[in-house]
């Protein structure tokens, strides 16, 4: 177990000295950011000073060595458009992303589970065709276009809910939260729910699936042989043990889905990372863009690597596929 | 001669696999409808220039003043707006047939090149083996544990805009997985007969992969090509949404959405509503057929 650790922690950081490379070397082959940031009115003295500044004057891999540098401490540069640390402008907008993301994982729960539970309980009943035919729309619905008609019908024509923002936010924890308000919370609903439509579609067939497998277990048809009711075999015996795989894949589309975020917080203005993101990519703020990959690409790495490490605890044959 | 005229045609036809798989794809009428849909709106996109009341691109035959109009409206030219038009007066029914064009092009394109470059690294990886495999498969996993959105996000921060950059970045994220679909039938099928067969006729090893083992590892890679399909036009028109895709010069249908979002606040809904039912029409007729095909080619499913 500790060789495969090892293994397994070195390969991810070699995935992570691969990706720094091409995160940076992609960025700064992108435009010229001098033509972007120096006023042309600036003169020849005053451009100099400012390529000296931001430390543009350097050969490439003399940037990357004094990236990686101050990476490792901590520092990932300054945004050039906000002027500020850009690895604090992104964790400053982490918690919104991120109380976005919980918030469609619990909705896509909260709602696909019992649709889930009923399509797989009562599989040729018109409800559960209508439960499917709506999921196979859910996967191929563009997450961005209903957005959209979202706003359109519950903002614009009902009026019911605000079409944008975050609210009004309350400190927990020393950080902001939309959903510690009823204003805020108002906010939250429509960006979490048109984040989870792909996963309710996803808990749907997993749910299902997984009631029609577990359906046919030895323990369930021991337990109604018992003489226990239907709801108790249903929702102690049956529920119990689909619970765990649907939140483990739950949990495992967290990386996905905050990466969809991006989407979302376009849409309903969510300021967030996501909406951070693609702001800085129009405008080519070269260190917020690196620090923002970078930030995913560590994300995603550590997902992952806790993933594979899980899956070999619980395992074994993946453990030893590598030494055959 | 005469008794071959008392044998019906059809009788006479050998079954093919290629016509045990047509007439099994024809006998689900959601799939027939699937393709008589899809084929209706890759007509569209064809004939765009010869169909569409207005040539959305060319800026004499637009009038600012019609700007704006609701569906059904008659511009003034004497025009019948049917879905409306935006806010450079443009008819938005020439504009969605139009964006079509371009979101199918990117799409379908950017699909088959993916298919190309993923079916030969695939082919490549199950007949080489050894370390040629595994260096491959590791970019696939690699490839594979990053979100397609987030990836395509990154190359076209790179690139910038722009049609070219855009297929660029859908073959970047999408070829992994044709790679993986095919090096997983290929590694079947190298172990049989005819591939040693093959060998022992000391054939070039181009033609062992080409003609000989990828033929038989097509069906799952027409099922993960027609998903793929969709999924490219469907992040296509997200990125452009987003306006990291195409240029504005040529709108798809996810910039035509993202034109409309301004006014939408404003009840003006149907210059975003309609291209969005226009790419959700595709979309789905494109997952239906390959839900479809994938109950058709998977042996394991076969009764």
């Amino acid at each position: 177990m500790t060789v495969y650790l090892l293994r397994r922690i070195s390969q991810s950081f070699l995935v992570l000295i691969a990706m720094s490379i091409i995160v940076f070397v992609g960025v700064y082959a992108v435009g010229d950011p001098v033509e972007i940031l120096i006023s042309p009115d600036a003169d020849q003295m005053e451009r100099e000073r400012a390529i000296q500044a931001l430390g543009l004057d350097l050969p490439l891999w003399e940037q990357y060595a004094v990236f990686v540098w101050r990476a490792l401490q901590g520092d990932l540069g300054r945004s050039f458009v906000y002027n500020e640390p850009a690895l604090q402008l992104i964790l400053q907008k982490m918690p919104a992303t991120l109380e976005l993301a919980f918030g469609s994982m619990f909705i896509s729960i909260l709602i696909g589970l019992p649709l889930g539970m009923y399509a797989g309980l009562k599989p040729d009943s018109a409800g559960s065709k209508l439960i499917m035919a709506g999921s196979i729309l859910g996967f191929s619905l563009p997450t961005f276009w209903v957005g959209l008609m979202l706003i359109m019908v519950f903002a614009v024509q009902l009026g019911w809910l605000p079409s944008t923002g975050r609210g009004d936010t309350a400190y927990f924890l020393g950080l902001q939260w939309s959903f510690l308000t009823t204003n805020g919370l108002s906010h939250l609903l429509m960006p979490a729910v048109n984040l989870a439509l792909f996963k309710i579609s996803l808990v749907i067939r997993l749910t299902r699936s997984g009631v029609r497998e577990t359906m046919l277990m030895d323990y369930v048809k021991f337990a109604r042989a018992k003489g226990l009711s239907p709801s108790r075999v249903t929702f102690v015996h049956v529920f119990k043990n689909i619970l765990i795989p649907v939140v483990t894949v739950v949990g495992l589309e967290l990386g996905s889905t905050i990466a969809f975020s991006v989407v979302t917080e376009s849409v309903f203005a969510w300021p967030g990372m996501g909406k951070l993101i693609i702001d800085s990519i129009n405008v080519l703020d070269r260190p917020v863009i690196v620090a923002y990959l970078l930030i995913i690409v560590v994300m995603f790495i550590t997902i992952n690597l806790i993933v594979d490490l899980l899956y070999s605890a619980l395992d074994p044959r993946v453990r030893l596929e590598g030494k055959a | 001669m005469s008794d071959v005229t008392l044998v019906s045609p059809g009788a006479v036809k050998e079954e093919t696999p290629f016509r045990r798989f047509v007439s099994e794809f024809f006998a689900s009428k959601i799939a027939v409808g699937g393709l008589l849909v899809f084929t209706i709106i890759a007509l569209l996109a064809i004939l765009a220039p010869w169909i569409t009341p207005q040539n959305p691109s060319d800026l004499a035959q637009l009038d600012i003043m019609d700007g704006r109009l609701e569906p059904g409206a008659v511009g003034g030219g004497g025009m019948v707006h049917w879905l409306g038009t935006d806010d450079q007066g443009r008819d938005m029914l020439s504009g969605i047939i139009y964006g079509l064009r371009i979101s199918l092009t990117v799409g379908v394109g950017s699909a088959l090149i993916a298919c190309l470059v993923g079916a030969s690294l695939g082919l490549l990886a199950a007949y080489a083996g050894g370390k040629t495999d595994s260096l491959i498969m590791r970019v696939v996993d690699l490839q594979l544990s990053f979100p397609t959105i987030l990836a395509a996000l990154m190359i076209l921060a790179f690139l910038g805009k722009g049609i070219m950059n855009v297929v660029i970045a859908l073959v970047i994220v999408e070829w992994a997985y044709y790679a993986r679909t095919v090096r997983g039938s290929a590694l079947v099928e190298r172990r049989r007969e005819y591939i040693e067969a093959a060998q022992c006729l000391a054939l070039p090893t181009s033609r062992i992969l080409f003609r000989h083992l990828l033929p038989n590892c097509l069906p799952p890679l027409i099922v993960v090509g027609t998903i793929q399909i969709a999924r490219a036009i469907a992040l296509e028109a997200t990125l452009s949404f987003l306006g990291l895709g195409v240029p504005i010069t040529e709108p798809s249908l996810g910039l035509l959405i993202a034109n409309g979002y301004e006014y939408m606040l404003s009840g003006k809904y149907w210059i975003s509503f309609y291209p969005g039912i226009a790419l959700l029409v595709t979309i789905v007729s494109i997952n239906l057929m390959g839900d479809h095909l994938r109950d058709v080619l998977n042996p394991r499913l076969k009764k």
